[in-house]
């Protein structure tokens, strides 16, 4: 795997057709790092790791990959050094698990340079990664949603960047199974040193894991850093609405917020 | 070997196996059809015949003159139209999305009607009219199907099949205008038939497979991408509208030169992509195989229609269409049971 490159967003704007959704936004994603985007629905997280990604063109603004702009850089060599995995992604009927990860390989091939034991190794071990190779033959339609999702992940690793971006990666997923997710991502961090950048809805999973915190309000960041920094009671009931307290995470002392609504409240107003 | 080559190699050696076990199926039909008829011609002979030896007097008439140009439409018509299929299909993410079901076949037979009834034409020019139809069908069916940046491959189908029912309104038209001995011409084209086919129509056909067979096989690898969803290609390098235009183009020709040869022969690029992939297998876009099939039920047919269904001699698309109908009646059905029919 590659040193992972710098990605920086550079008063960067979104929309779809007229309307804008991420303005002027500019953010350093630091390298070899986990970076948590976190906000409230339609805050604007998603378009702008799609904009990151360069799924979306920019209204204004760049995308620079290694000091580069991600828009004129051919679309193969970025997918060299950043992945992301889309929220709903679309399985082919009938795909197997191995066909499916493979494809994640796509940009290391071309059309006369086909499949080789570098591959190879990159599928096996994306696959071992995530826990999901003895489900190498099976059809991805026949696994739990939590199995399929460790797939994408997977396909995503396969393709061996030194940037991950996920959208929404433990959605869909129990508890159990997201703190899987998040632990494999980690465990991807720490030992190949790739820069991960996601979006979470889960505040209290995103403060555990996040080394840097974005949080985002109206296609604007409201704060970001040290999730134990950023993460205050004024903060969240700014940015989501919503009275809570903050508290120490009793397993990992990062910030947790246990919500104050109407009811419920032990007394508490 | 790692359990990855493994699965891998399991999937390829299937799909190979399909390959040439389709292929040798359409050998032997190709076979039949040349050497079977109301005058019989040995293997030996035909094959004779085609190498150029001498042979006993009317076969080489029998074979290369009536008999060959027929079978070789039928093939790369059904290679063509199968082809088609499969690339809308997969790339639409849809089985109701082939050509024959969305109106781009109605808009090549449309023009085709048109220049038959009006202006008398055939072969090459015949072949132009109705490419032409297809491309400009399709390019209908885009514009009303395009939103905001994107084609839905719903909206896409809906669109389609609103717009062929406007092209097959407007072909009936033109056949209620027109002198009876042309629109007699017209229906039986329209039936989708290989009866009296010459070298006129293999000519043009053959040329343009030689360049859209191969196109859609090379385009074979973008469309594993696609296959993923537009944000997962694009995250994987590939230029998604790029490669999605080229394959529907690849797609419109196909069907468009594969009507003007052989007319609109119902349900052969409806079905075939579906037949070859459950006989391969897995996900991988299935293209070659769908092709030899769409092949292989078009000479089939048309040697069941032509031999086989007592003294009258039926067109080979409406046996095809007493197969595919039902498979249309059976996937609406199930398609709306599952929810998967968008």
């Amino acid at each position: 795997m590659p040193a992972p490159s710098t990605l920086r967003a550079e008063e960067l704007s979104l929309g779809y057709g007229d309307r804008h959704v991420v303005d002027n936004l500019t953010l350093e994603i630091p390298a070899g790092k986990v970076t948590v985007i976190v906000g409230p629905n339609a805050c604007g997280k998603s378009t702008f790791l799609r904009g990151l990604a360069r799924l979306l063109p920019a209204s204004s603004g760049t995308v620079l990959l290694d000091g580069r702009s991600i828009h004129s850089t051919p679309s193969k060599d970025v997918a060299l050094q950043l992945g992301i995995l889309p929220q709903g992604p679309i399985a082919p009927d009938g795909i197997t698990v191995a066909d499916l990860v493979s494809r994640g390989r796509h940009p290391h091939q071309g059309y006369f340079r086909r499949w080789t034991a570098e591959d190879d190794a990159a599928v096996t071990a994306a696959l071992t990664a995530t826990g999901t190779l003895e489900l190498a033959a099976r059809s991805v339609d026949e696994l739990s949603g939590g199995q399929r999702q460790r797939v994408w992940i997977a396909m995503a690793l396969a393709q061996r960047t030194g940037i991950l971006l996920l959208d929404e990666p433990t959605t869909y997923l129990d508890l159990s199974h997201q703190v899987e997710v998040l632990d494999l991502l980690t465990d991807l961090n720490e030992t190949e040193g790739a820069t991960v950048v996601m979006v979470l809805h889960e505040l209290n999973l995103a403060c555990r894991y996040a080394d840097h915190l974005v949080v985002m309000k109206d296609g604007a960041i409201v704060a970001a850093g040290d999730p134990g920094e950023v993460l205050t009671e004024q903060v969240v009931e700014s940015v989501f609405d919503m009275r809570c307290r903050v508290v120490p995470d009793p397993v990992s002392r990062t910030p947790m917020i246990v919500p104050i609504g109407r009811h419920r409240t032990g007394g508490v107003s | 070997m790692s359990v990855v080559a493994a699965t891998r190699r399991h999937e390829s050696r299937r799909a190979r196996t399909v390959t040439i076990g389709l292929a040798v199926a359409l050998v032997a039909l190709f076979a039949l059809s040349l050497s079977y008829g109301s005058f019989q011609v040995s293997l030996p002979d035909v094959v004779r015949s085609l190498l150029g030896q001498p042979t006993p007097p009317q076969v080489d008439y029998i074979v290369q003159t009536l008999r060959l140009p027929r079978a070789l439409v039928g093939v790369l018509a059904g290679i063509a139209f199968g082809l088609a299929g499969a690339i809308f299909q997969q790339l639409l993410r849809n089985p109701l999305a082939s050509p024959d079901v969305i109106g781009v076949t109605s808009g090549a037979t449309t023009a085709a009607v048109l220049s038959i009834v009006v202006f008398s034409t055939s072969g090459p020019v015949l072949s132009l009219v109705a490419l032409g139809g297809a491309l400009i069908t399709a390019l209908l069916i885009y514009l009303f199907a395009w939103r905001g940046g994107s084609v839905g491959g719903y909206r896409f189908v809906l669109v389609g099949i609103g717009i062929g029912a406007a092209m097959a309104g407007l072909t009936s038209f033109l056949l209620t205008r027109a002198d009876v001995r042309a629109a007699q011409e017209a229906l039986i084209w329209l039936a989708g038939s290989l009866n009296g086919r010459t070298w006129d129509n293999v000519v043009p056909l053959a040329i343009a497979s030689l360049i859209l067979v191969p196109g859609a096989v090379l385009l074979g690898r973008p469309l594993t991408g696609l296959q993923l969803g537009d944000d997962v290609a694009r995250g994987l390098g590939l230029h998604v509208e790029r490669g999605r235009l080229l394959l529907l183009i690849v797609g419109v020709c196909l069907a468009g030169t594969a009507t003007a040869a052989a007319g609109p022969i119902s349900y052969i690029a409806f079905m075939s992509g579906p037949i070859a992939a459950r006989m391969v297998g897995g996900g991988r876009p299935v293209l070659l195989p769908a092709g030899l099939v769409g092949a292989v039920i078009v000479l089939a047919g048309d040697f069941i229609g032509s031999h086989l269904l007592g003294p009258a001699q039926f067109p080979v698309g409406v046996v095809t269409g007493v197969i595919g109908a039902p498979y249309l009646l059976w996937l609406l059905a199930t398609a709306n049971r599952t929810g998967r029919g968008g």
